[in-house]
Parts: C-alpha cells; sequence; structure tokens
C-alpha cells in the first residue's frame, strides 16, 4: 500500500512529458549526448513518441496457417475467427457457441491430441464490456502449446470444459471468483479463494485498488487522501499512470 | 450424500482436517467425509493466505512485481523470479548474458534441492519418519548458506532481475558448490537407507493415492507427481529455457503412480539437480551479468505464455501488456493449486491416516495455491 501510496505524488512532481522522453532518445542516440545541455530536445521528441511505438518496435501477430486450422475451419466454418501467432506463440480466437464441441474436438482428434490443459484464465476489457477467456492447450504428442482465445459478456454463461479436462474445475472456479463470469454446466461453480461472502470481483478493472483507498479515507477519516486514480481501463490511459523510475 | 450405504450402517461422518494442523503444510482445510476409518470424499478449502498476487501485478511495474513473487511459492522463490523474468525477457525480445544464463540454471537447480529436501522432511516427519526430517535440514541449510552468501537473502531470494542477474558471483562460490556438491548424492544414498528398503515406509506408500498417467494428465498433474505415474515430461526437456540444452541429465519416471513412486522420482531428481549444478559451476563463462534493455520496462502491446518446471511442477506465466509500464493482466499457473485438484480422488478409499501421505506426496505450498 505504501508504494501506491507513494508513486502517484512522485509522478505529479514530474512533469508528464519528461518519462517519455528517455524512451524516445533511445533510437537517435547521436543527436542526443549535445543537447541534455538545454532544456528544449524534450519537447520535439514528445509527439513522436506516440507515434513511432507501434509500428517498428515489437513484434506483431502474424497470421498462421496449419492443418489443425483448415480442420477447424472445415468443421466448425463461422466459429472460427481468426489464427495467428505473437512471438511464435500459436492461437485461435473462436465463437464461444460450440465451445466444448470444439474442444472437445482439439483433445481427441488425431491432428490435435491436445490431451493436458494447462492453464485457463480471463481478461477483463471494459471498454467492449468484454471478457476474454483464455485457454493454453498443451499436446504431448506434438510438443506444442496453443492458445485458444474466446470472448463473452458479463451477462452471457460461457459453457464449462470440465467435460473436457478435469483441470477445468478449480480454474473456472477461479475466474468466477476473479471476474464473476459464469459457467454454464459447471459441477460446482462457488468461490474458491475469496470467502462465500466477498462483494465484487477483484480482478474485474473497475475493481480498482486505489479508489477504494480514497474511499476508506473519506469513511473512516473524514478527509481527501489527494491519490490519484482512474476508473477501468483509463488509467492505462493516463500520462499519470506512467512511472518514472523502476 | 445421506443414503450412501456405509460399512456399518452408520451415518457418514464430517472431519474437518485444517486449517491449524501440523500436517497439511500451512493453512490448508481439508472436510473429510468419513465411513469409520475410510475416506469416502475430501473436500478442500483454501484461499486463507490470498493477498491478491494478480492483482498486485496490475498495479505494479514489472519490476517491482519480481519481489512479490518470491512469496507465493516460498520454498522455491527462485524458481518464481526465473520464469517471470524469461517472460518478460521474452516479450521485450531480449536474452539474458550466457553468464547470468548459468548463474541462474545453477541457482534454480540448489533451490530444486531444497525444495525437494524441504518436501522429503517434511513427508516423512507426517508418516512417522523423524530422523529424515534431520538430515535433510542438514544438506538443505548448506544451500541456503549459499544463498545468503550470493544475495543476502535465505528464502524470498529476488536473484533475478528482467535482462539478468543483479549479483555477481562471490569469491569462493565455486569452492562452496563443489564441496557441497561432492558429498550431496552419498547423502541422498543416506537417505535412502534410511526409507526405501523400510518395511514401514513402504507400507505407508506403496498403493496409496495412485494415480494412473491418464487420469493425472486429465486432472492436470505436473512435475514429479506426473513424472510418477510414468509419463515422461519435463519442460527442461520438452521446451528448454535458460541453457538446460547444455547439460546431461535424465528425467526419472515411475510406473504406478503411488506415493512410493514418486518418492523415487523426488529422490532421484536431487541427484540430477546435483548433475546440472556440477556441470554449471565447471562453465560459467565470463561476461556480463545484464542484457542491455532501457531503465523503464515497457513490453509491446500483446500477450505471452511462457512455462518452466519449477519443483512442484508446471509454472507458468500468462502476461498482458498494453505498453505501459505496468502488466494489463499478470497471471500466475500455480502448478500446486492445479496438483492439490487431484487429492479428492487419490484420497478416496484410503484411510484417513493416507491423506496426510498424499498431501505430502503432492508436495504444495499453500503460499503459491492462494497466492
Amino acid at each position: 500500500m505504501a508504494e501506491e501510496n507513494n508513486n502517484p505524488k512522485d509522478e505529479s512532481a514530474v512533469p508528464p512529458s519528461k518519462p517519455v522522453a528517455p524512451e524516445a532518445a533511445v533510437p537517435p542516440p547521436p543527436p542526443k549526448p549535445p543537447a541534455p545541455a538545454g532544456a528544449v530536445p524534450p519537447p520535439p521528441p514528445k509527439p513522436a513518441a506516440p507515434a513511432a511505438p507501434p509500428k517498428p518496435k515489437g513484434p506483431v501477430p502474424e497470421p498462421w496457417s496449419d492443418p489443425l486450422v483448415d480442420a477447424l475451419k472445415e468443421k466448425f466454418g463461422a466459429e472460427l475467427i481468426k489464427a495467428y501467432s505473437f512471438i511464435g506463440q500459436n492461437q485461435i480466437e473462436i465463437g464461444k457457441g460450440r465451445l466444448v464441441e470444439i474442444m472437445t474436438f482439439l483433445r481427441d482428434a488425431s491432428i490435435g491430441q491436445f490431451t493436458y490443459l494447462a492453464d485457463e484464465t480471463a481478461v477483463h476489457w471494459p471498454k467492449t464490456e468484454e471478457f476474454e477467456l483464455v485457454y493454453i492447450l498443451y499436446s504431448f504428442e506434438k510438443n506444442q502449446y496453443l492458445r485458444i482465445k474466446t470472448r463473452t459478456k458479463e451477462w452471457e454463461a460461457v459453457q464449462s470444459v470440465v467435460s473436457v479436462w478435469g483441470t477445468a474445475n478449480w480454474l473456472e472456479r477461479e475466474i468466477y471468483d476473479m471476474f464473476g463470469i459464469k459457467f454454464s454446466g459447471h459441477p460446482d461453480l462457488r468461490r474458491i479463494l475469496l470467502p462465500e461472502d466477498w462483494v465484487g470481483f477483484p480482478l474485474r478493472k473497475d475493481y480498482d485498488l486505489r479508489l477504494q483507498d480514497v474511499e476508506w479515507v473519506r469513511k473512516h477519516l473524514g478527509i481527501e487522501s489527494g491519490q490519484k486514480y482512474y476508473v477501468g481501463e483509463a488509467r492505462h490511459e493516463s500520462p499519470d499512470y506512467i512511472t518514472p523510475t523502476d | 450424500m445421506s443414503t450412501k450405504e456405509t460399512l456399518f450402517d452408520a451415518s457418514e461422518l464430517t472431519v474437518s482436517m485444517g486449517p491449524q494442523h501440523p500436517s497439511t503444510h500451512g493453512v490448508l482445510q481439508v472436510k473429510l467425509k468419513l465411513d469409520g476409518e475410510r475416506v469416502i470424499d475430501a473436500e478442500c478449502v483454501i484461499g486463507y493466505l490470498h493477498r491478491g498476487v494478480e492483482k498486485l501485478g496490475e498495479n505494479q511495474t514489472y519490476g517491482q512485481f519480481v519481489p512479490t513473487l518470491d512469496r507465493m511459492d516460498y520454498i522455491a522463490a527462485v524458481s518464481n523470479c526465473l520464469g517471470y523474468c524469461e517472460a518478460i525477457e521474452k516479450m521485450l525480445g531480449i536474452t539474458a548474458p550466457p553468464r547470468a544464463q548459468y548463474i541462474r540454471v545453477l541457482m534454480t537447480e540448489l533451490n530444486r534441492i531444497t525444495s525437494h529436501l524441504l518436501w522429503l522432511g517434511t513427508h516423512a516427519l507426517d508418516i512417522g519418519a523423524m530422523t529424515v526430517f534431520l538430515y535433510a535440514f542438514r544438506e538443505r541449510e548448506e544451500i541456503l548458506k549459499i544463498f545468503e552468501n550470493y544475495c543476502g537473502a535465505r528464502l524470498t531470494t529476488h536473484m533475478f532481475r528482467i535482462g539478468g542477474t543483479q549479483y555477481e558471483l562471490y569469491e569462493g562460490f565455486e569452492d562452496q558448490v563443489r564441496t557441497f556438491i561432492k558429498d550431496f548424492p552419498k547423502k541422498v544414498d543416506e537417505y535412502e537407507t534410511l526409507l526405501t528398503q523400510n518395511r514401514i515406509w513402504i507400507g505407508r506408500t506403496r498403493g496409496v493415492g495412485a494415480i494412473t498417467a491418464k487420469a493425472a494428465i486429465d486432472i492436470g498433474l505436473t512435475g514429479p507427481a506426473l513424472r510418477g505415474s510414468g509419463v515422461n515430461w519435463d519442460i527442461r526437456k520438452a521446451k528448454p529455457y535458460a541453457v538446460y540444452s547444455d547439460f546431461e541429465f535424465d528425467i526419472p519416471t515411475g510406473s504406478t503412480g503411488d506415493t512410493y513412486d514418486r518418492y523415487m522420482v523426488r529422490m532421484e531428481e536431487m541427484r540430477q539437480s546435483a548433475r546440472i549444478v556440477s556441470q554449471a559451476v565447471e562453465k560459467i563463462p565470463a561476461g556480463p551479468l545484464m542484457a542491455k534493455l532501457s531503465k523503464i520496462i515497457k513490453p509491446p502491446v500483446g500477450d505471452i505464455y511462457h512455462s518452466i518446471e519449477s519443483p512442484k511442477g508446471e509454472l507458468g506465466y500468462y502476461i498482458v501488456s498494453d505498453g505501459s509500464t505496468m502488466a494489463y493482466r499478470a497471471r500466475v499457473r500455480p502448478p500446486s493449486f492445479v496438483n492439490l485438484q487431484a487429492l479428492k480422488q487419490m484420497v478416496a478409499g484410503h484411510m484417513v491416516a493416507d491423506v496426510v501421505a498424499v498431501i505430502g506426496t503432492l508436495d504444495i505450498v499453500l503460499g503459491e495455491i492462494d497466492r
């Protein structure tokens, strides 16, 4: 908690343009060394920085074609949305309508043989009011990981894959506990890590730690804490959010 | 539930084991349904140690989050650190320099030995063999001394950083490791003389908590628990990370998948870890400890899953980045959490006393289960 209290203060002490400058200074090193004497250089790179990172920096998803993808397309057609590879990791996005059928196919078909569910988890995207469910499968025969992603809304239940992999039992309970996503056909959907009477779903983006802190201070101490907070994805977009030091 | 046929024609008895019980290895509560002395059903109640590690990961920068991870599996903190650092490095498209990689492997394997020694000591203690505990902790202490000399901490070590390692090896490190490794295989033999042929030990572990390979895969068992069932799968071999491909070592497997087999697998794993350490300590290359990377760590937008073989099983990190300094989602795939799920089917039909043996053989750490 102490760290969280300190961070925003440090940020507000430093102008928001400062943290951006060292990042932008990396691509053109030669012109930079003579410059630091003057305080002028930071402004020019600043507009360039937001435009520059997306294109040259970092890997981009590449389309992934594989017999497995073709087989899925042939069998399930429109359910298959997209197959791509990111940093060498293969991923398939599917619709959630025939989830159990697709998963059973991936487990049993000789082309897949993904007999082991390594992990199942979720990501909250509040802007589109969607949750992304991520299934990480592994095939012993092919020594290959595969990520299956599907999207759902808060009020729509998703088919449980407990019937396909027993592992999913506790993993789906944890997702329910942390995100409040409901799974239809789950044998025992209860909270697992948090107490039964817990209010809210902690890993949702609108469950903000700083906002809770501010409210607690207001209620119990009767003062404004002065902490900055951003609800949902907004906090990731704010320039104040970037902490200048590691 | 009430109409089940029971041995004495009496109703089932529900017994709550834990959360304050010396043999549950932490704050784990197991609600046992008993028919006389026989277990019909076991339900685990977990979450007593929940600290919201995944939420913290979204509210701390990538670098700040690393020490928090040491508090998950505090028995094998080095592995936690390694998996996360490698995941972020993979995302950033950098690799740690060779010297750092060798130190990483060396430390991780030493840590695997300490983890297995702690498992051995407590597991044997649970079953009633008190002597082994003292011997196991004697050797564990030697490794913890090495850790303390290297980074100042014994358990929550925070040894590695994103991009390499923080500390240079201290003077006399190689000799200390060599001395330890030279004697260690003999020490493992010594433990085995106490247990392997011991009639009581065999009686308490053979056939207890047996699980077939198919069932083990279905329930998601990994690590020694899976290998005990005869599945030869170790991420160090299947998907080599760090510099594991440079070393020669074997993956021991069992056949019947009972507690005795898992015991044998872990004993052999300690020897194999010692083998890796003895190879690594001889060829630590010279060079820098940290790769070149910017002070502010901002992985590109996207997601990654990276998993390593922790002493407990597959430890995976699923990181989603939105291009900022903090993870958008930092998911940990904890091996103990998934492995514990198998408890229910492993204890069904066994005696109450066997529950203790099965909890021990799963080698769980509650700090990692609850996160």
